[in-house]
């Protein structure tokens, strides 16, 4: 537990950091992105990664809490505080009741069922024009505000974003490493043990879902506000699958994992961007590489490229000798 | 302690058990015995829960717990191991067993999240006692390893670790000898006393019919999804019927 904490505290303490090391703006403003998908991506992982449940539709929350902040606070004039929390907690219960018959299903038949639940969603997003501004997006959404602090560069908005990632991943991990972690867990390698030893799995897997959909609508919110503009591109499948890309690439169970697999998918194609449109090539090309050699992810598969660079080193090492 | 009464179940068109019925008494050892085939582990999966049978009724301590779903009945007393060991692979030995006190232990999603002063406490409390009961199956020197590293053997301990974190009353055990050699049986019989001794009521499937005429107090023979015989494992062993569908019948 102690562990867990000075790994917490090494981590917080890089990211407070980091806006003395990158100056620039633009390099804010992507840092600010990287906050937002790992959000995401601890949120899938903890649905996926520890509770072994699939979910293709998580952008479609993301898209919920991001439209929800975004119409509240500028058709409606709502508090933007407490319009993100309205979404959450609505995102949350809909997640909630929605969860009860879906995840009955298991497999392919789950990833399905969330896919056209992201699907319906983004749908929505698109057609019900007079509300959402359709596709050509929703525009003049304000900035947040604390007192008379208004969020409105991006290094503010640096540390508004990374408030809400430390916050999440602090409390993912202490969830993670609690009776109902072990529990989400122990569904996961055996479900029927699980419940032999009185785990209610059914609720459970119920539970994470909407928690996992919660931090996806309060990332939303962030989004709309950071922003200011959104529109419906931005919560459709390929983000989902995106999101899930990140999780599998970090690392599934690993809570630092989804941040690694968040840094990696949001940086590369901005590092890429020389490539022009064979980008994409390579970007694929790395992914296939990565999950082929690294099968347990960033987060296990750099320990294990040292561990066999030092064993290949002190080899070259006995040879000489 | 636990009745069943009149127990059938039919899958599609085969009948795998055919009315069956027979108690289980309070702090005995009971073993149910029969040839491969007669229904043994179908009536275990009837009783924890797991199949729901086509009809007949269970009650346990009382209690009608015929349709009960699997994870009610750890909460009322009613705890399993399986044949094939299923334990939590990825996780350690302690905190399988910890999850085996998820039953008596309270803190919620939030609570747990914000690491509530209750949910700290609780989670003291479930590593203690999850601790002693590693000790209970001396195995707590393994307490960190991963479980699906363990060898066989110990993760039948590990097993029963886990479901003694359950405090139950009826601990079911579906071939707890399989796959052990004559040491390790030895040790899990001394084990199983000792469980029964604690005033808990045991029932196990089993093939080992040493172990099986050692320790059992009561044996229930099945055979083709039939009761066939119950008695003491002397009356057992002289039952010309017993005999009969052990070694089959003169043609």
């Amino acid at each position: 537990m102690k562990r867990e904490l000075i790994k917490f505290a090494l981590f917080a303490l890089c990211v407070l950091l980091a806006p003395l090391l990158f100056r620039g703006s633009y390099l804010m403003n992507v840092l600010v992105f990287v906050g937002i998908h790992t959000m995401l991506a601890v949120a899938l992982n903890l649905l996926l990664g520890y509770a072994g449940q699939i979910s293709l539709g998580h952008a479609g929350f993301f898209g919920l809490g991001a439209y929800a902040s975004a119409i509240l606070t500028t058709t409606y004039e709502w508090n933007p505080w407490t319009a993100m929390a309205l979404a959450a907690v609505t995102v949350g219960a809909l997640a909630f009741v929605i969860g009860f018959p879906i995840l009955k299903l298991k497999g392919h038949y789950l990833a399905m069922a969330t896919l056209g639940l992201g699907i319906i969603i983004y749908i929505i997003f698109n057609e019900w024009v007079e509300m959402t501004e359709g596709p050509s997006g929703f525009s003049g959404i304000p900035n947040l505000t604390l007192g008379s602090l208004v969020f409105d560069t991006d290094r503010k908005n640096f540390y508004l974003v990374w408030f809400f990632v430390l916050g999440c991943i602090l409390l993912s991990v202490n969830l993670a490493n609690s009776r109902i972690g072990r529990a989400f867990r122990a569904v996961h390698d055996a479900e029927v043990a699980a419940r032999v030893m009185g785990v209610n799995a059914r609720l459970l897997k119920v539970q994470v879902f909407a928690l996992s959909a919660m931090i996806c609508a309060i990332a939303g919110s962030l989004y709309a506000h950071v922003m200011t503009f959104i529109a419906p591109p931005s919560f459709g499948f390929t983000v989902s699958v995106e999101l899930l890309t990140m999780v599998v690439i970090g690392g599934l169970g690993s809570i630092y994992g989804s941040f690694l697999g968040a840094l990696l998918l949001t940086l590369l194609p901005e590092f890429l961007r020389f490539m022009q449109d064979y980008d994409i090539v390579f970007y694929g090309g790395l992914l296939m590489l990565m999950t082929i050699f690294m099968p347990g992810g960033l987060v296990r598969g750099i320990p294990e490229l040292f561990r066999k660079l030092a064993g290949v080193i002190s080899r070259k090492g006995d040879a000489h000798a | 302690m636990l009745e069943l009464h009149g127990i059938t179940q039919v899958f599609g068109g085969v009948t795998a058990l055919q009315d069956v019925s027979f108690r289980i008494n309070a702090n005995e050892i009971t073993g149910v015995i029969g040839p491969n085939g007669a229904g043994k582990t179908t009536l275990f999966n009837i009783v924890t829960g797991i199949y729901s049978q086509t009809s007949g009724t269970i009650t346990f301590e009382g209690r009608d717990i015929s349709r009960l779903p699997v994870e009610r009945l750890a909460k009322l007393g009613m705890v399993r191991t399986f044949q094939n060991i299923e334990l939590f692979g990825q996780m350690t030995v302690l905190e399988n067993v910890m999850v085996g006190l998820h039953s008596r232990s309270h803190s919620g999603l939030f609570a747990c999240s914000f690491k509530a002063p209750w949910a700290i406490k609780e989670e003291g409390r479930i590593k203690k006692e999850a601790y002693e009961w590693l000790t209970f199956a001396g195995i707590e020197d393994l307490a960190e390893v991963t479980a699906a590293n363990l060898p066989f053997g110990k993760g039948r301990l590990l097993e029963i670790a886990r479901a003694m974190a359950c405090h139950p009353h009826l601990i079911l055990m579906d071939e707890p000898a399989a796959g052990l050699n004559s040491q390790e049986t030895q040790g899990l019989a001394a084990l199983i006393r000792r469980i029964r001794e604690m005033g808990i009521t045991v029932v196990l499937v089993e093939h080992d019919m040493e172990l099986v005429m050692d320790i059992c107090d009561r044996i229930v023979v099945l055979n083709l999804g039939q009761k066939l015989a119950e008695g003491t494992p002397r009356e057992i062993q002289d039952n010309p019927e017993v005999i009969a569908a052990y070694l089959g019948e003169d043609e």
